[in-house]
């Protein structure tokens, strides 16, 4: 008994190490170069320079592109979901597969490939001018950058709202029929409540990713839209001021855990709950 | 449990142990740790050097000279050749961060020219410290089908004529510098009133500005995306070869005139195989692949020599004669507060 408790543990050691080297470890250092200025000495200058208009703005800036990415996700997936939940299990794993498939590619490649895709003289204006229609001048605008976070993030919102409305119980939405419900009425009392689960995990797993970025909008906005992802990378790559960068990625953290408890608190009790 | 572990860390440590035991073996002469710009060198060139020599190459690649400067100053991965820019090797330089290089060891640096190294004497005084490698100047590429105007000024990066149809560099030293050599001052300046002024000035651009890219300058030209674009020389002569309708010129308020060298740093392991490396890179055929490959100006004037085509060995692209051209400046190290200061303008023009 003893020896199997033992051997258990032993087979922890790589999640251990895995977590300290590689989460604990990379946290400590971010905090460290937060907290401290150039010759090492504590302040919280670094994080109080969020309040720099530049900073505060693409704060803000990456707040609202991804929160209105968040919503056209959610309008864009919840019909899917709904649709596929309601096929049959051949072509319900073939559509799945299909809305998995991009996901095989690398996506920096796949944002790349949007580049290429709406610029001046790119695919969709050569077809464009060749129908005879005017030329779409998305590129290196916020609605390019929009566009890129939902396409990269769709699955991760399709996922867990199909997972969560295909298990709801068909003998529920049966019953509020057979009380006198009517289309409508199931949809808003049965269907969407039960499916808030799935609808959290799916702003969680879009929304973050989508407040973080700063390849979408280095590819997509030509380096003309500067979002806090931008700022904080170029603090690291260019101005190489990592304390400043870091002190910027706390603050980041703090709207991710922000979002994460307002989430939170219209999932009681779901399956996303990471706090 | 405690003994378990230690076995465990015993295993990884000696696993890691063996595998860069193993590459240490492989040959007999050692190493060397080079550190380059990307896409900086004819690969071709990386294997000759390993069979005539003996010595494994052990080759890494950064995008930007402030991407580079840290991780060799905080020492993570210790290398023994470094191909940095001027200003970036004055700050190396000061930060105590270089040795000295002792050209009797480097036969073959004779066969750079004279000029360069008086040129590089403005960061590097007395050349005890650095090799140069390539060199080159930054100006405008423009494309003759989409300009029909005498293009010589910077000015024309102004002109609404050209609204989305101008690409300019993304980062600050590049940006700064075409806005302040617009205003007849210095690529150098740590005048406030100048900055600002030339901070104004770029913001005053950026509606006209399709992109602000780096290496995407050559693609987008290449591919007609844009009519006009601020790029380096070296790419100049590479886009012309892909896209005929391409030309290069160097404005008439001067620009910046910029040499990459190899430096080694302090902490470098295996000096005697840096020094055969750089040797290596200033043979006259080994640079000659080299320019060939990378399209960047060469400063070895043997290799020069060794160029088969006349128009590109005479070209006024690779090859200008500076002495035509006013107001040519290269970069100096600003000391951390100008870095600072100019990073902070260049930061408020990107995010308006």
């Amino acid at each position: 008994m003893n020896k199997q408790k033992r051997y258990r543990k032993l087979l922890g050691t790589p999640y251990y190490l895995w977590s300290v080297f590689f989460i604990i470890i990379p946290l400590g250092m971010v905090f460290y170069y937060g907290l401290t200025n150039r010759n090492g000495s504590l302040t919280f200058e670094n994080i109080a320079a969020i309040t720099q208009p530049e900073h505060i703005k693409g704060l803000f800036l990456a707040l609202g592109l991804s929160f209105l990415s968040t919503i056209i996700c959610i309008l864009l997936s919840y019909p899917l979901a709904m649709i596929l939940s309601a096929m049959k299990v051949s072509t319900k794993s073939f559509v799945v597969f299909i809305f998995i498939l991009p996901m095989w590619m690398n996506f920096l490649l796949r944002t790349m490939a949007w580049q290429t895709l709406l610029e001046k003289n790119g695919v969709i204006n050569s077809i464009l001018s060749f129908v005879g229609l005017p030329a779409l001048k998305i590129i290196n605008t916020p609605s390019a950058i929009v566009l890129g976070m939902v396409y990269n993030f769709l699955p991760f919102m399709v996922l867990p709202l199909y997972n969560c409305i295909s298990k709801i119980d068909e003998n529920v939405i049966n019953a509020a029929r057979d009380l006198g419900a009517n289309s409508f009425k199931v949809f808003t009392k049965i269907i969407l409540p039960l499916s808030v689960p799935g609808i959290i995990s799916g702003i969680t797993m879009v929304f973050i990713p989508a407040l973080t970025t700063f390849v979408i909008s280095k590819l997509l906005g030509g380096s003309k839209i500067l979002l806090i992802g931008n700022v904080i990378e170029e603090e690291f790559t260019q101005a190489s001021n990592w304390n400043l960068g870091s002190g910027l990625s706390i603050v980041l953290m703090i709207f991710i855990i922000i979002s994460i408890i307002i989430t939170n608190i219209f999932d009681k009790g779901g399956e996303s709950n990471f706090l | 449990m405690k003994r378990y572990l230690c076995a465990f860390a015993l295993a990884v440590l000696l696993a890691g142990v063996c595998l860069t035991g193993c590459g240490k073996n492989g040959s007999s002469k050692g190493e060397v740790v080079v550190y380059n710009w990307g896409e900086y060198i004819d690969p071709d060139t990386l294997s000759m050097f390993e069979e005539e020599t003996g010595i494994k190459v052990i080759y890494d690649e950064f995008e930007t000279n402030e991407t580079m400067y840290p991780k060799v100053e905080a020492g993570a991965t210790v290398y023994d050749v470094i191909c940095p820019s001027d200003y970036t090797i004055r700050k190396m330089i000061e930060n105590d961060l270089l040795q000295e290089i002792d050209l009797d060891h480097i036969p073959n640096a004779k066969n750079i020219g004279a000029q360069y190294y008086k040129e590089a004497e403005g960061f590097d005084p007395g050349n005890r410290y650095a090799v140069p490698y390539c060199w080159g100047t930054v100006g405008i590429l423009y494309n003759k089908t989409m300009v029909d105007e005498k293009v010589d000024s910077w000015e024309i990066l102004w002109d609404p004529k050209y609204k989305d149809n101008i690409l300019m560099q993304d980062s600050v030293r590049d940006a700064f510098m075409v806005a302040l050599k617009t205003k007849g001052y210095s690529m150098n300046t740590l005048d406030l009133d100048e900055l600002t002024e030339a901070k104004n000035y770029l913001l005053e651009q950026k509606p006209l500005v399709q992109a602000y890219v780096v290496d995407q300058v050559r693609d987008k030209m290449i591919g007609n995306e844009a009519a006009i674009g601020v790029i380096y020389s070296g790419e100049a002569i590479y886009t012309q070869r892909e896209n005929p309708d391409l030309e290069y010129v160097i404005p008439k308020e001067g620009t910046n005139v910029w040499i990459d060298s190899w430096v080694i740093p302090k902490n470098a392991k295996n000096l005697e195989n840096a020094e055969k490396f750089i040797d290596f890179m200033c043979r006259p055929d080994i640079a000659l692949m080299n320019f060939e490959y990378i399209t960047y100006s060469t400063p070895n004037d043997a290799a020069r020599e060794l160029i088969e085509d006349e128009e590109i060995k005479n070209s006024p692209i690779a090859f200008p004669d500076l002495s035509q051209y006013d107001h040519l400046e290269t970069y100096t190290y600003l000391g951390q507060e100008g870095d600072e200061l100019y990073n902070e303008l260049w930061k408020e023009v990107k995010s308006e």
